[in-house]
């Protein structure tokens, strides 16, 4: 460097300015993308030809497909020796894979509102940002009008459900500030009582209001996926979180339930638990009573999901520096209220990855359930369909139609859970 | 450097510190501390890194748990009752080296949670006690932004804010300016001497000598989990006692 260039002095500072505008084309981008190397070009041509031998192969399959036809006899007969899927069964059957094959045919219009009242009311909870939070009360109440429609009988069974909670809830807030702990079972109890007086009052009003009753065994078909998916995801939630956070607690003897309970649940494969739900749990319980199959699946999946997404939801917790915890202390703020504003938003962020993978399993394993004589879709497939004259060898349609009512749903709760990452993304914005 | 026009000292005691001793594990980090704070009063706390300058601190609002001795905030002995130190941690601010602002809250709702939720003010008053403090921290105009969009300079002013908005009665600065680049340390040292010529009870654990000079009405030396020496600004810089303070002044003043 010569003497002359060591002094400078700027005279104008440089103004901000855009960057060069990219380059565009077709050309280009496959340039970039699909031919870059000789490697690249021939990974490139080895794949479109892949996907061509894929598609030769299964277009016939597909053009040909038959739609209508009582059996799968007729459907060869159509067919005529060339290749052909057989749709007609899903056509023929399609009442069968969504609702089982017992549910009364008239009531169909009942699972059928229930699952568009789910998406109703899922809403203000999935968009909080967007919607209202007063409408967060059809969320709250959609469990109820979902039990009844789908299940039938009194509405004062939900009504004295709801109203038992409700009461739980009162006793609750009206005693949280003398203790947590004891606000906990006051509520519970007032709770219970609720229940137990209604109880009482429930033979009376068994005809009023009622819709026609459906029993358990009845209901079938992906209806029963969806039912066991979304409550099982919804309820593993909070009561992966409060296990999350006993298994932190300082309390010894809390601290040591959680971790037991969440070993002990992780350790134990789900069909073991439906099998316990099935039979086993009987035998514990006093002869005479029973209690409802797909109460007793709920709550088994139910603890099963809640033991893996503590777990996740502890990885959260863990990822979050010290300096959170020490800021929400030094201001003040009690237990609850850290963890409800401050720890806990930002370790279910973090989370929101790994308790999307938890869901989406989840939900896949509910078809589990045909293993303990439930007829799911999976089930309502081996069982009733394929077994049946008309429709017996018809696997690829059948089997292929499951993967895709599964694929759309995990797909479509995958891309919600990447769009609310995004929403919840506060930096660098 | 002018001095600032130093408020007038109490004597009120806001902190007292009597005979008090930690462990980390068997790790003896502070040993038969006694320190009296008086309203009004601005401390400043120096000595080299591992000396417990930072644990002493965090003691007073019950960050770190002391085993031994006694410590009085504002008349309430700190015990180990959960509400009894909630009570204290809401007198009592804190400002951190790493800021630790709520980054999914906006600077407006990072400066209103507590007071809501702790002093149940109402939502419009929080707000509007939230704005006059980020005025007077000079960022009024980053309300509604993240943490995360702001720079470090304006983080730890916004932190400082969060703190008066519980109108605390004492602040702690925990080394507010050791993570912020040279050109931002001087913004930040501005509004806390700004905060000290209000009259604010300070402790700060710094190493910013100059702020110590300016600002100070004692100057704590530590070393080894004691005080060491303790003294006016002037005669502490200018007449060190101790053999390890005349080391460590002529450490950090050498340059």
């Amino acid at each position: 460097m010569s003497q002359a260039d060591t002094s400078y002095v700027r005279k104008h500072m440089l103004a901000e300015s855009p960057p060069p505008a990219a380059e565009t084309g077709v050309l280009k981008w496959l340039r970039e993308n699909l031919f870059s190397s000789p490697a690249n070009a021939l990974l490139t041509i080895v794949s479109i030809y892949v996907v061509y031998q894929l598609i030769v192969a299964s277009a016939p399959w597909l053009v040909n497909s038959v739609w209508v036809s009582p059996s799968l006899s007729a459907c060869r007969e159509i067919l005529d020796g060339e290749v052909g899927a057989c749709f007609a069964v899903l056509t023929e059957r399609w009442n069968q894979l969504l609702f089982g094959f017992k549910y009364p045919t008239a009531l169909y219009w009942r699972p059928g509102l229930a699952f568009i009242l789910l998406f109703v009311c899922a809403a203000p909870l999935l968009f909080f940002k967007f919607i209202p939070r007063k409408f967060m009360v059809l969320t709250g109440l959609y469990p109820f009008v979902a039990y009844w429609l789908i299940w039938g009988g009194t509405i004062f069974v939900p009504l004295f459900a709801l109203l038992g909670l409700l009461a739980g809830a009162y006793v609750y807030k009206k005693t949280l500030f003398a203790s947590a702990g004891l606000a906990v079972i006051a509520g519970f109890t007032a709770a219970l009582i609720v229940w137990l007086l209604t109880s009482y009052m429930i033979r009376d009003l068994e005809y009023t209001l009622a819709l026609q009753p459906v029993p358990s065994r009845d209901l079938g078909g992906f209806m029963i996926n969806l039912m066991l998916g979304v409550t099982c995801i919804s309820l593993s939630i909070p009561f992966g979180i409060l296990l999350a956070l006993g298994r932190q607690s300082s309390m010894p003897i809390i601290k040591w339930i959680c971790v037991v309970f969440i070993e002990f649940i992780r350790g134990v494969p789900l069909i073991t638990l439906l099998f316990v739900a099935n039979v086993v749990l009987g035998y514990f319980l006093p002869p005479g009573t029973s209690f409802d199959l797909i109460l007793r699946v709920i709550i088994m999946i139910t603890m099963f999901a809640s033991a893996y997404i503590a777990e996740v939801i502890r990885g959260g917790l863990a990822a979050l520096p010290k300096g959170q915890y020490e800021a929400a202390d030094s201001l003040g703020l009690d237990y609850a209220q850290s963890m409800q504003f401050i720890i806990l938003p930002q370790a279910m962020k973090i989370s929101i990855p790994g308790i999307v993978n938890v869901a989406v399993g989840l939900f896949k394993d509910t078809t589990l359930v045909s293993v303990i004589s439930m007829f799911d879709i999976v089930g309502m497939i081996r069982g009733p369909i394929l077994a049946s004259s008309q429709w017996n060898g018809v696997y690829w349609e059948l089997f292929g139609f499951a993967a895709v009512l599964f694929f759309i749903t995990c797909y479509g709760i995958s891309q919600y859970s990447q769009w609310l990452e995004r929403q919840l993304q506060t930096d660098h914005r | 450097m002018a001095a600032v026009n130093q408020p007038e000292v109490s004597d009120k005691v806001a902190v007292e510190i009597r005979k008090m001793n930690k462990w980390f594990g068997t790790f003896h980090v502070l040993r038969d501390i006694d320190l009296t704070v008086y309203q009004g009063e601005r401390i400043v706390i120096a000595g080299p890194s591992g000396s417990g300058k930072s644990t002493l601190i965090r003691c007073i609002n019950a960050l770190e748990e002391h085993q031994k001795g006694s410590i009085t905030v504002d008349g309430t002995l700190l015990s180990n009752d959960v509400k009894n130190i909630d009570r204290i941690r809401s007198e009592v601010g804190m400002v951190f080296q790493h800021f630790n602002l709520f980054p999914h809250l906006t600077i407006l709702e990072n400066c209103t949670l507590a007071p809501i939720w702790v002093r149940k003010t109402p939502k419009r008053e929080a707000e509007d006690t939230a704005m006059h403090f980020l005025t007077k921290v000079k960022i009024p105009e980053q309300a509604d932004k993240y943490p995360g969009q702001l720079s470090g300079g304006q983080q730890q002013r916004v932190a400082i804010a969060r703190s008066l908005c519980m109108k605390p009665r004492i602040m702690l600065f925990d080394e507010p300016t050791s993570a912020l680049d040279p050109e931002m340390i001087s913004e930040v040292l501005d509004t806390m001497i700004e905060l000290a010529e209000e009259g604010m009870t300070m402790c700060c654990v710094t190493h910013e000598m100059g702020f110590a000079r300016k600002v100070a009405n004692r100057v704590i030396f530590m070393d080894e989990g004691q005080i060491v020496e303790q003294n006016e600004p002037e005669e502490f810089f200018n007449n060190p006692k101790s053999e390890r303070t005349k080391m460590f002044l002529s450490q950090i003043l050498g340059h």
